[in-house]
């Protein structure tokens, strides 16, 4: 066993799993915020913000499925030892973990049912920045917000989900962001400005 | 008896709780199923909020309780104290100091602001219920969104007494989509829910229920285009800080039923009254 | 002038403290020892174990002594301890052939392989109040014999021979855990067994027996009811095999009910079961009552309308300590949600008013 696989965890998990709880709540409640998240060093290719956010969810009761290069040995036997998360395929999975390119397609996730729609998939999605971009309406903005986001289209097709369908952290480094299944994305004036410049 | 963990409950359990808080705020008004546990409090005396309070306080936040508006009541008091022991949260009654409120039955009268976040104690979460007693079936309702039942009965109400006779826990619905049960708070108090900074959250123990409204989350009383929604109160002023705005309580003052009316929000009386604001009933 | 009431946290801890004298009564009486109440009161410390869930006779002692004898009280400080406790495993399911039986009969069989063994038991007690108890507790050893070593088999086991009894077929699915996931409708058998075994007693002895008066009737017979201890075995990754780590007093009925045959099944025999922590026999045999009325839609009988064949009514009102904590509930403030009803109520007489007046007038 590596010596990081042990290291890296909270070290004193009910408080720091608390303040992590709370960043990852606010962007939840919020879309568009950027929060920061701290207290976790996992092994790469696992951001701060993205162990944090799993030490902070995930449990032998959540089904992980680790996309892409996140399926490593480094971060399987880190996430074994601090959460004892099983992992699995993007069919059973609570918790997804990757970046875009490597998560997508959606249509592999549970969106949940109609009658339990909360039984679906939260995509935890590293990306490279966390900013401005896309336009987000919906609950928890009070006018509109926006967000950097790997693309519209998909965003787009899980909101006519609702209330199914898939909810998404994006971490950064040590900062993260939120947009449930129920918001709006749109291209912002300013992107769509610069779309009809180019075209 | 060994010591406690913080805030209480175990990790696991508060993992448990944090998860299905995260689904309730991205599906705004649908009941999350929750494990709910046992606590040192009896079902029905606030352990679902408790449990959603555990699951959301950290060391730095300032906690504030009510039930029925008031800082002092007995049953606020003991979870107050509760959170003081397990979790060593400062504590306060100033609505705007704190950063958690959990409560019984009523919304703060001050705007709350972001930052803020509201735990509710609910006893039956499930609009439906009283219509409805089969879970089964109020689930598969909320599915299809059948909720013509609903709407028959308040026209019931209202062929019958003129009014729609509901005048707490008055149900909602949450961005067109699931009616929802605010909780027993006065109908007086429904208007706040959509119009609010600060994130809503709330938990029903014994029923094994989460529910969220994000901040700015669209809430719609629900009503008729004849008999639209009021939101009603005592025709009185307070009788201590003479405020006309506030939800009020009915004293019974003396042996031959005199009555007054004051705040039922003591922390808001207390500072207009410091701010020199004087009720016809004040010393 | 009105002064609003002020000190809430006074008055409890005043509350508390005058609980606590009362709980230990005249002091010129000796104090209860958490060993006499195990001891002495074992029925009542089993019943405790039971419905909180939580296999401990001293901490149930603890409970009940903490509770004045309350043994609802006693069973929710159970429960709220057990729910803190950390889980390090599931043990392995326990095997009550291998009961070491201090009690065992059957009413459909005169006699049979292990014998009717009465054990401890009130039921042919003549219940006169001893008022030598009053003096002296004291009581000469009842006699005794070498207990045996032979297993006592189960008394379905030899219907199952002859094919008379619907069969049970092993299955090693994991059961749903009550206390860790929400219940959900619609149960299915191992959900509701595990909430009739810690469902409140008077409850369960209630619907057991409006089955029995014929709401839901499944005329059952005791198969057997046995009572004993059983070792508790835990797999141990590290090992690689199950060791022992305790034992467990259970008590188990099986009922044998009446069946004349369905739309899907033949005539047989069905099968009612009750199995709950400790000696608490009153309790596993309602449990099997009600289990056998709750298995209507899979023996593809119908359904009557009784409540003890009603999944949702059964299992949603038969934790007391839900029960209890919501019914309490209504002795706590309720003045907003009433100043509302007032207002309405005040509102509607008026209007009432006005148009009777209107009425007379025309």
């Amino acid at each position: 066993m590596q010596a990081n696989t042990l290291s890296g965890g909270f070290a004193d998990p009910a408080t720091q799993s608390a303040h992590a709880f709370r960043s990852v709540m606010e962007a939840m409640a919020r879309p568009g915020t950027i929060q920061d998240i701290h207290g976790a060093v996992p092994p790469a290719p696992l951001s701060p913000a993205m162990g944090a956010v799993l030490l902070t969810l995930c449990d032998t009761e959540t089904p992980v499925y680790l996309a892409g290069d996140m399926d490593c040995e480094a971060a399987r036997a880190w996430l074994a030892f601090h959460t004892g998360a099983p992992f699995v395929g993007p069919a059973q999975c609570m918790f997804a973990v990757g970046k875009w390119d490597a998560l997508t397609p959606l249509a592999i996730y549970p969106i949940g049912t109609s009658e339990y729609p909360d039984r679906s998939a939260t995509l935890i999605v590293e990306c490279s920045e966390l900013a401005a971009g896309a336009t987000l309406t919906g609950p928890g903005i009070k006018d509109q917000a926006t967000l950097s986001l790997p693309e519209l289209e998909a965003f787009q097709a899980n909101r006519t989900l609702f209330p199914l369908g898939l909810d998404f952290i994006f971490t950064c480094g040590e900062r993260l962001a939120a947009l449930p299944r129920s918001i709006e994305v749109s291209r912002s004036s300013s992107e769509a400005i610069a779309q009809a410049g180019a075209s | 008896m060994t010591e406690y963990n913080f805030a209480y409950l175990d990790e696991q359990t508060k993992r448990m709780i944090r998860r299905a808080i995260l689904k309730g705020l991205a599906i705004p008004g649908y009941q999350v199923p929750f494990a709910s546990r046992e606590m040192p409090m009896p079902y029905g005396w606030g352990t679902g909020g408790v449990q959603v309070s555990a699951a959301v306080l950290t060391p730095k936040d300032t906690f504030k309780v009510i039930d029925q508006g008031a800082d002092d009541t007995t049953n606020a008091v003991s979870i107050r104290t509760f959170f003081q022991r397990t979790a060593g949260v400062a504590t306060t009654t100033a609505t705007s100091d704190a950063t958690v409120i959990q409560t019984r039955h009523r919304i703060p009268e001050e705007r709350l602001h972001e930052g803020q976040i509201l735990v509710y104690q609910v006893p039956i979460p499930e609009p439906l219920r009283f219509l409805e007693p089969r879970e089964s079936e109020t689930r598969k309702m909320h599915s299809l969104e059948e909720y013509g039942l609903m709407h028959v009965k308040l026209y019931e109400d209202i062929s019958r007494h003129g009014h729609i006779a509901t005048s707490y826990a008055y149900p909602v619905k949450v961005e067109g989509r699931y009616v929802m049960d605010p909780s027993p708070i006065p109908k007086f108090d429904n208007p706040k829910l959509g119009d609010m900074a600060a994130i809503q959250l709330f938990g029903a123990g014994r029923e094994q229920r989460i529910y969220a409204l994000p901040p700015y989350t669209q809430v719609v009383s629900l009503d008729f285009e004849d008999h639209p929604f009021e939101a009603s109160k005592a025709d009185h002023p307070c009788g201590m800080c003479g405020a006309t705005d506030s939800y009020l309580d009915e004293l019974i003052i003396d042996d031959a039923g005199g009555r007054m009316f004051v705040c039922s929000d003591t922390d808001y009386c207390e500072a207009r009254q410091s701010a020199g604001h004087k009720g016809k009933d004040a010393a | 002038m009105y002064v609003a009431v002020k000190g809430g946290e006074r008055a409890i801890e005043n509350a508390h403290a005058w609980l606590a004298e009362e709980r230990r009564g005249n002091t010129d009486v000796a104090e209860l020892s958490i060993a006499q109440i195990r001891e002495q009161l074992s029925l009542a410390v089993n019943r405790v174990m039971a419905e909180g869930s939580l296999y401990d006779p001293d901490l149930a002692a603890l409970a009940i002594k903490q509770a004045q004898g309350d043994l609802i009280e006693a069973i929710f400080l159970i429960r709220a301890y057990r729910t803190t406790l950390p889980r390090f495993g599931a043990s392995e399911p326990v095997d009550t052939g291998m009961m070491a039986c201090d009690r065992r009969i059957s009413a459909t069989f005169k006699d049979l392989p292990g014998g009717q063994v009465l054990g401890p038991t009130f039921d042919y007690t003549h219940r006169l109040l001893d008022f030598k108890l009053a003096a002296d507790g004291e009581v000469p050893k009842a006699p005794s014999r070498d207990a045996g070593t032979a297993t006592v088999p189960h008394v379905t086991e030899f219907l199952n021979r002859e094919g008379l009894i619907e069969e049970a077929p092993h299955d090693d699915t994991p059961p749903p855990d009550l206390t860790r996931e929400p219940l959900e409708m619609p149960a299915d058998r191992a959900l509701r067994l595990q909430a009739l075994t810690r469902a409140d007693e008077g409850f369960t002895l209630g619907l057991a027996y409006s089955t029995q008066r014929g709401y839901g009737r499944n005329h059952a017979f005791v198969g057997e009811l046995r009572i004993g201890s059983v070792p508790v075995e835990m797999d141990i990754p590290e090992l690689g095999f199950a060791v022992e780590i305790g034992e467990v007093i259970l008590t188990e009925c099986e009922t044998v009910n009446q069946f004349t045959g369905s739309k899907t099944e033949p005539p047989q025999f069905t099968r009612g079961y009750g199995l709950v922590f400790g000696q608490t026999e009153r309790k596993a045999i309602s449990m099997a009552l009600v289990d056998r009325a709750l298995r209507w839609e899979e023996l593809g009988e119908d359904n009557v309308g009784a409540p003890a064949q009603d999944t949702e009514f059964v299992l949603y009102h038969a934790d007391n300590i839900q029960a209890t904590g919501f019914l309490e509930h209504i002795k706590l403030p309720h003045y907003v949600d009433f100043q509302s009803e007032l207002e309405l109520v005040r509102k509607l007489r008026r209007e009432a008013g006005a148009q009777q007046v209107q009425e007379a007038a025309e």
